[in-house]
């Protein structure tokens, strides 16, 4: 059998190949077949839209070639709105890709290490369950920041300004510069500087605690009572739903 | 039969084909030297992304030179353009010498040529066009994924043929070679297919796991195994030492392998029993490795001399040792306690490297430096430059990997202390600065080959005797 050509072929080519993808990837796979994958459009939520409708105000000719005028009549305009945000974000998720951000940017942050302190809560699998993540965008390398929480930590210039020449904002960083982002300067967002500003201030939207600054104190209290601040960050510290996955 | 193939005298007698009726030498060189331009392409995609680190990348702002594609590029050129064209040109020397049977079809090889190419060729086009898929070592755009899949099929289609038809018992080349066609084909379907159309989120992390850990350990490791158990009886002239232990080896990584991916994403949300799971069965392959490793150094126990006279076999050798380190590291930095300080880091990309480079590579060039001269019937134009280009690459590559492990530490160290980021980046930057003269060293190297490849083509006069007559020790 250890020698033989259907040994070899059927135990282990097919046999253990079959039991790993069992055990490693099937399970997991049943484990969270009850969490629902949502779509893009389920994805847009009233943070995400604020950032979106502050990029057309700051950008607003380089929103309206892209996106066109929103209509009037109430109803429409919602609808417009959600749908042109829906639209960025997909894009902008294809550009996070095709430019391999993800191979510098993670994309989850672990319980060790501080990283909660750092980056904000823990990543939880439901934050994953959507067509985003096909395939998922943990990432294995921080050569820059990890972007789970990124959303709604800096403004939308500040990302375009950071997209068009990274070191002018970052002095050490070695980041690449993204020109084609922009029509010629950072103030003149293209389609895909709309798109990728999206993405990034999606990331995170979806928490609680968004926009989770490091040491977050809000700015009516004294940093001595920022202890008690802490409550609604503590709330995602869910170490107990942790275990349960 | 095989044995006297192995010995590397074919004589003609009755009952054994020519070499010439078995190999198709044409097509293993044409193999080579697409391997080494990609190599060229890949290392160059490499030092691009190495010199964007250190922040002084002369084709900044340049959309089809963003350093973020070419990374992509770097990965991809090395994993399908050159150890794949790398892999397949040995399989057209090995399998039709070892079987005695010529491939199912030469019309077939040479379709699968030119297919494989334009696999390649298209996945760095979609690449640099920014279509990639987001998965890591499978950046393949998605509309290339299923003209890979048909290509590996045909691959087996091809090989297969030759090792059912042989009887006998089957040597261990062959056990690693039969079971990476059932596995590469399975490995490049689940990693593609799988986390794109069937799963998402974190179960798409676990598939996302084990897809490039099989593409490693499945594709490129096999692969690499059964070319060393059948190049290194040859070149010493004497049988592997243990087959208990050949059977050891290829048993416990057939059964261990497969289980560890999700050790790529540990402390993710994915399942903790999961994760334990994948570190246990990982510890588990290093033992499975160290009997391999004995195998080998038992192998060449008594004429150890060897690694000075004979360029190749110092090749296989210190990839081995490469590779006992590789896998010695990776059962540190697969516990828990360790990679709370070194995930995320460029301890990570060292071991990658190591592994990628330090093995594999060196095997492949250990290869080409025995078979070129059998290939094109004369001596190395000169053995220095094939010196140089050993020195340079394996000095190249410890140095490279030693820096960056050590980098790894002080980012993690960086990181948990909380200082700022900037801080972090700023200690990277000597260490990726040593980076780039490693890389420009095992760059290099490759260049010396290349430039003596040319020299011994062009200037050296190709001798009467035939290929399988050439001495052994080159």
């Amino acid at each position: 059998m250890f020698e033989s050509k259907a040994g070899i072929l059927y135990i282990a080519g097919i046999g253990f190949f079959a039991l790993a993808f069992v055990s490693n990837a099937v399970v997991p796979a049943l484990m969270y077949s009850s969490l629902p994958e949502q779509t893009v459009p389920e994805l847009v939520n009233s943070n995400l839209r604020y950032q979106f409708e502050d990029l057309a105000r700051r950008y607003p000719d380089s929103f309206n070639a892209v996106y066109g005028e929103p209509p009037g009549g109430e109803p429409e305009h919602d609808a417009w709105w959600n749908e042109k945000c829906a639209e960025a974000l997909a894009y902008g998720h294809k550009i996070y890709v095709g430019e391999g951000c993800w191979h510098c940017h993670s994309q989850f942050v672990r319980p060790v290490s501080n990283e909660e302190q750092r980056w904000g809560p823990v990543a939880r699998s439901w934050e994953y369950q959507n067509e985003l993540n096909r395939p998922v965008m943990f990432g294995t390398r921080r050569v820059g920041p990890d972007l789970s929480r990124e959303g709604g930590r800096r403004s939308n210039d500040w990302h375009a300004v950071h997209f068009f020449r990274p070191r002018d904002l970052s002095e050490s960083s070695p980041m690449p510069e993204y020109p084609w982002f922009f029509d010629g300067s950072p103030d003149r967002p293209n389609a895909k500087g709309l798109a990728i500003i999206t993405y990034v201030q999606w990331l995170g939207s979806w928490q609680e605690s968004y926009p989770y600054y490091e040491d977050y104190v809000p700015s009516m209290q004294r940093p001595d009572d920022s202890d008690d601040a802490d409550g609604e960050a503590a709330a995602d510290d869910d170490d107990g739903a942790e275990e349960d996955e | 039969m095989s044995e006297a193939i192995q010995s590397g005298a074919a004589d003609d007698s009755a009952d054994i084909p020519s070499h010439r009726e078995l190999v198709d030498e044409t097509l293993v060189k044409l193999y080579f030297l697409t391997a080494l331009a990609f190599l060229t392409v890949s290392m160059l995609a490499g030092l691009l992304m190495a010199l964007q680190l250190i922040r002084h990348n002369p084709l900044q702002g340049l959309e089809l030179f963003s350093p973020g594609r070419w990374r992509m590029v770097h990965t991809n050129a090395v994993a399908y353009g050159f150890l794949a064209n790398g892999f397949i040109g040995a399989l057209h020397w090995i399998v039709p010498r070892l079987t005695l049977h010529p491939v199912f079809s030469r019309k077939l090889s040479w379709f699968i040529y030119a297919a494989w190419q334009a696999v390649v060729l298209a996945t760095a086009g979609g690449i640099v066009l920014g279509e990639a898929q987001g998965l890591e070592w499978g950046e393949t755009p998605v509309w290339v994924d299923p003209v890979a899949q048909l290509g590996l099929l045909l691959l087996a289609i091809n090989f297969m043929p030759p090792i059912a038809r042989m009887k006998g018992p089957v040597y261990v080349t062959l056990w690693y070679f039969m079971a990476m066609f059932v596995w590469t084909f399975l490995t490049y379907a689940m990693g593609n297919f799988v986390p794109q159309y069937f799963v998402t989120g974190t179960s798409a992390g676990a598939v996302g796991g084990l897809f490039i850990h099989d593409l490693v350990g499945l594709f490129v490791t096999p692969l690499g195994w059964g070319m060393m158990y059948y190049f290194v009886p040859i070149l010493l002239k004497k049988p592997i030492w243990s087959h208990g232990l050949s059977l050891v080896g290829f048993w416990g990584l057939a059964f261990f392998y497969p289980l560890q991916g999700i050790h790529h994403f540990l402390y993710t949300p994915i399942p903790m029993f999961l994760q334990y799971g994948a570190v246990v069965s990982t510890i588990a392959v290093e033992l499975v490795v160290t009997t391999v490793i004995i195998n080998f150094f038992g192998t060449i126990w008594g004429s150890t001399s060897a690694v000075k006279t004979n360029l190749p076999i110092r090749w296989f050798y210190t990839g081995m040792i490469y590779y006992f380190l590789t896998c010695l590291q990776c059962s540190f930095q697969v516990t828990l306690t360790f990679q709370k300080v070194i995930h995320f880091t460029d301890w990570v990309v060292g071991h990658a490297h190591l592994v990628m480079f330090g093995v594999f590579t060196m095997w492949i060039m250990g290869m080409m430096t025995y078979l070129f001269p059998r290939l094109l019937n004369r001596p190395w134009y000169s053995q220095t430059a094939c010196e140089w280009h050993y020195w340079l690459s394996s000095l190249g590559i410890l140095f490279m990997a030693g820096d960056l492990t050590l980098l790894g530490l002080f980012q993690g160290w960086s990181w948990a202390a909380l200082e700022p980021w900037d801080v972090s980046v700023e200690l990277s930057v000597p260490f990726w600065a040593l980076r780039v003269v490693a890389g420009l060293a095992m760059f290099a190297g490759l260049l010396v080959f290349m430039w003596n490849l040319w020299k011994t083509w062009s200037s050296v006069p190709e001798q009467q005797s035939s290929p399988a007559a050439v001495p052994a020790a080159a």
